[in-house]
C-alpha cells in the first residue's frame, strides 16, 4: 500500500438503484484494494439511499472506444433507419404492438 | 437514565470527534466515511439523549440541552472517546477499540425488553456500528499488514490508547444495577468476546496486543482528561453565547 493517496488506483462504480434494474455507472473513486473502494462507494455515492447493490471495477481494466473513431463506429448506423421498428408500416390487422 | 446517559455520551463525544476530521482526512473518500460514521454516532445520541432526558422526571431535559448545556463533570462518557484525533492512525486505533464495545453492547440492548425504547434505537445503531466495526478493522489489516511505517505507527497508536480500553468493562454500580435489569449487558461476558475479537484482528493485522498496565478510569464518574473540556468549549460555544438558539 502507497502511503501517497495520489497512488490509489482508480475505481470506476456502478450502483443498482432498485431491484431488477441494471447498475449504472454514477462516478469514480481512489482506494487501495476492493474491499475499500465498495467502502469508500457506499459512503460516497449511496449516503441518500441512491444504492442496493453496488460493483467496483479498476478504471483501468475498462477499454473505452477513442472519439477520434467516433465516425467510423457510429457514423454507418446514421442512413440505416430500416433498423428502427418504427420504419415498417405494420398491416391494421396487427394491433397492441 | 444513568445508562442511557452514557450510551448517549460516548456516541456524542465520538461522533464530535470525528467531525473534526470533516475537511482534514487524508483522502477525499476517508473523509467522508469518517464524516459518515460521525453522523451515525451523533443521530444514535440525539437518541439515546432524548430517551435520558424524558426519564429525568424532577426537571425533564431535552437532548440539546444535554448535550449543549452540560459541563464536562456532568458528561459520563468512556475517557477513551474523548482523546483527541491524533493522527489517522489514532483516530483509527480509537475506534478500533470502541466499535466492537459499542456493537456488543447494542446487541444486546436492541434484544432486551427492559426498555422497549432504547431497544429500538440500538436495533437500528447495531446496523451502523457494524459498518463502523469492518470499516476500522480493515484499516487496521491495511495500516498493520502494510509499510514498515505504518505498522510501526499504528501499533504506538494502539499502546497509547491501550491505558484507557480497561474503563470499557470496569463495571460500576450502574453497569451492574444495569445488567441485573436486563438493559445492560454483562460487562466480563462482553470482556470475553471483545479480547477474542482484538486479539484476532491484531494477529491478522501483525500486531502486537499491548500488555495490560494502569488502568485509566473517571469517564464514568465526571473525572475527564483536559482534552474533554478543550471539545467541549469548541461543541458548546454556539449555544452557551446565543442561548436558546435554534435553526
Amino acid at each position: 500500500m502507497s502511503d501517497n493517496k495520489s497512488n490509489w488506483p482508480l475505481w470506476e462504480v456502478f450502483v443498482r438503484s432498485r431491484q431488477g434494474l441494471g447498475h449504472k455507472h454514477v462516478g469514480s473513486l481512489h482506494a487501495c484494494d476492493a474491499e475499500m473502494a465498495i467502502g469508500n462507494a457506499r459512503d460516497v455515492y449511496t449516503r441518500r439511499q441512491e444504492g442496493v447493490s453496488i460493483w467496483v471495477v479498476p478504471a483501468d481494466s475498462i477499454t473505452a472506444s477513442s472519439p477520434s473513431d467516433s465516425e467510423a463506429l457510429f457514423d454507418p448506423a446514421n442512413d440505416k433507419v430500416y433498423r428502427h421498428p418504427t420504419f415498417y408500416v405494420l398491416p391494421d390487422e396487427v394491433n397492441h404492438m | 437514565m444513568q445508562a442511557l446517559l452514557r450510551l448517549g455520551d460516548d456516541a456524542l463525544v465520538l461522533g464530535q470527534r470525528l467531525g473534526e476530521w470533516c475537511g482534514h482526512a487524508p483522502a477525499l473518500e476517508e473523509d467522508i466515511a469518517l464524516t459518515n460514521i460521525a453522523l451515525d454516532l451523533i443521530g444514535q445520541a440525539q437518541s439515546y439523549l432524548t430517551l435520558a432526558g424524558t426519564l429525568d422526571e424532577d426537571s425533564p431535559k431535552t437532548d440539546d440541552e444535554l448535550a449543549f448545556l452540560r459541563t464536562d463533570k456532568e458528561f459520563q462518557n468512556l475517557l477513551l472517546v474523548e482523546q483527541s484525533n491524533g493522527d489517522f492512525g489514532d483516530t483509527i486505533a480509537r475506534q478500533f477499540l470502541f466499535d466492537k464495545f459499542a456493537l456488543l453492547r447494542a446487541e444486546h440492548i436492541a434484544q432486551q425488553a427492559f426498555d422497549l425504547d432504547a431497544a429500538a434505537v440500538a436495533a437500528k445503531a447495531v446496523k451502523e456500528i457494524r459498518y463502523h466495526a469492518d470499516h476500522s478493522s480493515k484499516w487496521i489489516l491495511r495500516l498493520g499488514d502494510g509499510t514498515q511505517e505504518s505498522h510501526s505507527r499504528i501499533q504506538q497508536s494502539l499502546n497509547n490508547f491501550w491505558e484507557f480500553t480497561g474503563e470499557m468493562f470496569a463495571a460500576d454500580e450502574v453497569d451492574i444495577a444495569g445488567a441485573a435489569s436486563g438493559l445492560l449487558p454483562d460487562l466480563s461476558t462482553m470482556k470475553v468476546k471483545w479480547d477474542s475479537y482484538i486479539n484476532e484482528i491484531l494477529e491478522k493485522a501483525t500486531l502486537v496486543r499491548p500488555e495490560d498496565g494502569l488502568m485509566q478510569t473517571g469517564g464514568r464518574k465526571g473525572v475527564h482528561t483536559d482534552e474533554l473540556g478543550i471539545m467541549l468549549t469548541e461543541m458548546q460555544v454556539l449555544q452557551r453565547t446565543h442561548p436558546g438558539a435554534s435553526w
